[in-house]
């Protein structure tokens, strides 16, 4: 019986090793450090993704503090720059590379080109789509992973995964508009984490 | 003749456009993402694109918040 147990744990920490030591070898992008992109990125770095490409152009405003992956000794600080640290203080082998920069339509490709997948974790709707035309546009074989209709809470299991070719979205399509509805964070944490997670299947090639 | 829109089955209509499309579907939603049969519409030419016979069309909203 004991070593039964045994040899189950060492079958799981093998799994385990396997998984890491592919991550190892990826890179994602993630455009927008919001409720969102922060979470997705903490995820993935635990989970041991080999390096990330975060794009914003905002600083930390206390209005984040209820669903963001921030702090209040963040305050102020540039999302890239607060991240990083954070994010370094979880694993510093991470290679992360940091945009504070805005998007804009015409060149939001351009801090992509070298990610294996990327995360849209705008919050803006008319950013997020003009983000996924662009992207699918010029970079049609790098899966994206997007999501529309976090706001609420409750509700779960009105969520659902579309998959269209090369782009994932998590969609909830009778999510009310931030302007009806209020931003809780875990609603908008779950939805990041289940980005999180297609990702990791993309990467892994399970995700059907 | 018939087209696939998210799934349901739609009579296919002769040279209608993408702007048709959405417009007899009533989806009246500001911000949607248009594909058909895998490959992203960009808006500005939802007015010219014809949906082919047997299409597979996917609509879905975009909705602010994250």
């Amino acid at each position: 019986m004991g070593s039964m147990v045994k040899k189950t744990m060492k079958k799981g920490a093998v799994k385990a090793q396997q998984v890491r030591s592919q991550l190892q070898q990826y890179t994602i992008g993630i455009a927008g450090l919001g409720g969102l992109g922060s979470n997705v990125a903490v995820s993935l770095v635990r989970a041991g993704i080999g390096g990330l490409v975060l794009v914003d152009f905002d600083r930390v405003d206390e209005s984040n503090l209820n669903r963001q992956h921030y702090f209040l000794s963040h305050l102020g600080q540039k999302k890239t720059d607060a991240l990083t640290s954070i994010l370094k203080s979880i694993n510093p082998r991470c290679t992360i590379t940091t945009y504070d920069t805005k998007l804009t339509p015409g060149s939001m490709d351009k801090s992509f080109h070298s990610v294996d997948v990327i995360i849209e974790a705008l919050d803006d709707a008319a950013m997020k789509t003009a983000f996924i035309e662009e992207i699918q546009q010029k970079l049609p074989h790098t899966p994206l992973v997007s999501a529309s209709g976090v706001s609420g809470y409750g509700h779960i299991d009105r969520i659902q995964i579309k998959k269209m070719g090369t782009l994932t979205i998590v969609y909830d399509p009778d999510a009310k508009d931030v302007e009806d509805d209020i931003l809780v964070a875990p609603r908008v944490n779950l939805i990041a984490q289940w980005q999180t997670n297609i990702a990791i299947e993309v990467l892994l090639g399970e995700h059907q | 003749m018939s087209i696939t829109v998210n799934k349901r089955e739609v009579e296919w209509v002769k040279d209608e456009t993408v702007q048709e499309l959405l417009k007899r579907m009533k989806y009246s939603f500001p911000l949607v993402i248009v594909k058909i049969n895998n490959e992203v519409i960009s808006r500005k030419k939802y007015s010219e694109t014809i949906i082919p016979k047997d299409a597979t069309v996917d609509v879905i909203h975009m909705i602010s918040g994250g």
